[in-house]
């Protein structure tokens, strides 16, 4: 089991660096999928089998789809790829590092917390979770829907004002 | 049976040897058929397939948005979807509250997608 | 080795027994995996040769022809000759296209369609993965073969490859959304999302008959989308020889071809499989609860014909699809599924709580 969480976090960690380093954005894509799918192997080695599943669906089956749709339809060839000024990059590196600075803040106090019962091996899969969801979360549930309403608003919006100007 | 049955990660292990055979399979097949085909290339054979005249400009042109609208909504409607497996599973345990509950969801979701039908985002004809 | 046509638990129980008396557990395991691959790696490919033969025979005789017929009895070893055929082309690479994910795209198509296979039960004790999210993890991992096709069309730099990718990836993930609700239509019935619960709780009668209306309009949204998803019958948009030549993969040739053509014909079993499973049972004979003699006949043809012959059943529905349907336009194609497939199937997502909660089911 350590054996897959080392393998599967040296993927997750070696796909997102390429993720950045490679030149062709539908590369970057690829890659970004392997990272998701690893990431989902480390779902499964916490059983949170759910969660994996739907990191895959929601995650590489959507949202992937969403940004290769995206690179067709700007299609950006490699040749006219607009190379970034020396100031952004520089803007770039200052955000990043004050990002890993937050990171490395935070989680540098950390203690290991055992799981509370970690006989409980159940608590990941749909009916815990569906029982959770649809009892103590019920208003955030509810919520949510609101929150996709402003997403289609948006959505549309932003297609339509497109369109109009083609 | 839920209760009885543990499910563990191990489950998984078949998948991750499962992708691996598969891998090692369709590698095998296209090392073989380099090895089996000829290879020949000439001018012609290596341009873009274009019904016999000359390609003209380049294939990797603009798209129309209203793909990138029907992936948005697709993303949208596909979450709302992820919503309704715990729903579907727990049904019988929530009964008529949970009924009631995925009912303003899905009246709250209606919402949104009259406003689509009716901002014209799934229309595809502009005449 | 006990082999009991009817239940397979035994035969494999002995397999494991057998392994794990010659080598130590961990390997035993391993060992086990590896058999179970490579069998479904057979099966996966004995079935595709099987479907692309049943094709041209069933179009064939849509069409009054006779259909292959020259390559052994019947034209049955056509397609192996044809794959010998295919195996010894060459692999064209196209100057413009994009080298390495015009290699990947094959490999992503192939591993999607090949993945969803191990969930599905093929007969009373022959599963090869009992997930506890069986549904969910085949819809997961079908939905990742519109990433395969979308680079596939791109990495082609062909303008016919590209309009057919996005016209592809417009219509799978469009149709996915109805796939997915009609599937959760039939698990508000059952309450699980395991492929086995699923289809012990239909020993007494079959889900379409026991959810009646709702589930009857699930099966048939479920039918359309899955032909939609599959890329096949009046959907084949994406490929629209008459337009678009052979979209996303124009530019493919031998082997590579091959494995996209395989993948269409096996995504097809998938969904059939998926269908016969969860609305029609799967490998359950047709039980009628209360009958008990008529139950005891049934239960005299093994489960896995019973598998198969559903499968086969909703595999002709989709080539008669097919043969008789003229091309849907894509404006026609995402209105069928956005203006009337998407709110039907939520409006009968609520019809099905609803009988369920009335109790109204058998």
């Amino acid at each position: 089991m350590t054996f897959l969480f080392y393998l599967l976090a040296a993927v997750a960690i070696l796909s997102a660096l390429m993720v950045v380093f490679s030149r062709s954005p539908i590369n970057s894509v690829i890659f970004l999928i392997i990272c998701f799918l690893s990431i989902a192997g480390h779902y499964i080695l916490l059983n949170a089998q759910f969660l994996a599943v739907v990191h895959i669906i929601v995650y590489t089956g959507a949202i992937m789809v969403l940004f290769l749709f995206v690179i067709m339809l700007l299609n950006l060839n490699t040749s006219n790829e607009p190379h970034k000024s020396q100031l952004t990059r520089i803007t770039a590196v200052i955000t990043g590092g004050l990002l890993l600075l937050v990171l490395i803040a935070a989680t540098k106090d950390a203690v290991l917390i055992q799981a509370k019962n970690p006989a409980d091996y159940n608590i990941g899969l749909v009916k815990q979770i569906g029982q959770t969801l649809f009892k103590q979360f019920l208003l955030p549930f509810e919520i949510s829907s609101v929150l996709f309403i402003s997403a289609m608003v948006g959505a549309v919006m932003l297609g339509k004002k497109d369109s109009k100007k083609n | 049976m839920d209760s009885q049955n543990k499910f563990m990660p191990q489950d998984y292990i078949p998948i991750m040897i499962q992708s691996f055979i598969v891998l090692g399979f369709v590698l095998t097949t296209m090392i073989m058929t380099h090895l089996l085909g000829p290879l020949r290339k000439s001018k012609a054979k290596l341009e873009n397939f274009e019904c016999g005249i000359e390609g003209m400009g380049n294939a990797r042109s603009p798209f129309s948005v209203k793909y990138f609208l029907i992936a948005i909504l697709f993303v949208l409607f596909d979450v709302e979807v992820i919503f309704m497996y715990p729903w579907a599973v727990n049904f019988r345990d929530l009964g008529a509250n949970g009924f009631l509950d995925m009912l303003l969801f899905l009246g709250l979701l209606l919402l949104g997608f009259i406003y689509i039908v009716f901002k014209g985002a799934l229309k595809w004809d502009n005449s | 080795m006990a082999f009991n046509i009817y239940d397979f638990t035994s035969f494999t129980q002995s397999i494991d027994q057998g392994l794990n008396s010659v080598m130590p557990a961990f390997w035993a395991m391993i060992t086990e995996m590896v058999i179970i691959g490579v069998a479904i790696l057979a099966f996966y490919a004995l079935v595709g040769l099987f479907l692309v033969y049943a094709e041209r025979k069933v179009c064939a005789f849509m069409q009054n022809r006779v259909g292959p017929n020259r390559v052994g009895p019947y034209g049955i070893i056509q397609t192996i000759a044809d794959l010998i055929k295919l195996l010894m082309k060459e692999l064209v690479e196209i100057k413009k296209a994009d080298k390495l994910l015009f290699t990947i795209a094959p490999f992503i198509v192939i591993i999607a369609s090949f993945m969803a296979i191990a969930a599905i039960p093929f007969a009373k004790g022959l599963h090869a993965i009992d997930f506890n999210i069986g549904v969910l993890y085949v819809v997961a991992v079908s939905s990742l073969g519109v990433v395969g096709i979308l680079i596939a069309g791109w990495s082609s730099n062909n303008k016919y490859s590209l309009i057919g990718a996005m016209r592809s990836g417009a219509q799978i993930v469009s149709y996915e959304l109805s796939v997915g609700l009609s599937l959760i239509t039939a698990c508000i019935l059952v309450g699980s999302l395991q492929l086995s619960t699923i289809v012990e709780s239909q020993a007494d009668g079959w889900l379409i008959f026991k959810g009646h209306i709702p589930a009857v309009i699930a099966f048939l949204i479920y039918l359309v989308a899955s032909t939609a998803e599959t890329n096949r019958g009046p959907f084949d948009l994406a490929e629209a020889e008459s337009e678009l030549t052979a979209g996303f993969h124009v530019e493919y040739s031998g082997i590579k071809f091959a494995f996209f053509f395989l993948a269409e014909y096996m995504n097809m079993f998938i969904v059939a499989s998926i269908g016969a499973t969860i609305f029609w049972g799967g490998w359950m004979p047709l039980h009628i609860g209360g009958w008990g003699s008529f139950n005891m006949v049934m239960d005299y043809i093994p489960p896995f014909v019973w598998y198969i012959g559903k499968t086969a059943v909703i595999i002709w529905i989709m080539m008669w699809f097919k043969w008789t349907f003229p091309r849907l336009r894509i404006d026609q194609l995402l209105t069928l599924e956005w203006k009337y497939l998407l709110p039907i199937n939520l409006f009968n997502i609520l019809l099905m709580a609803f009988i369920v909660l009335m109790g109204w089911h058998f």
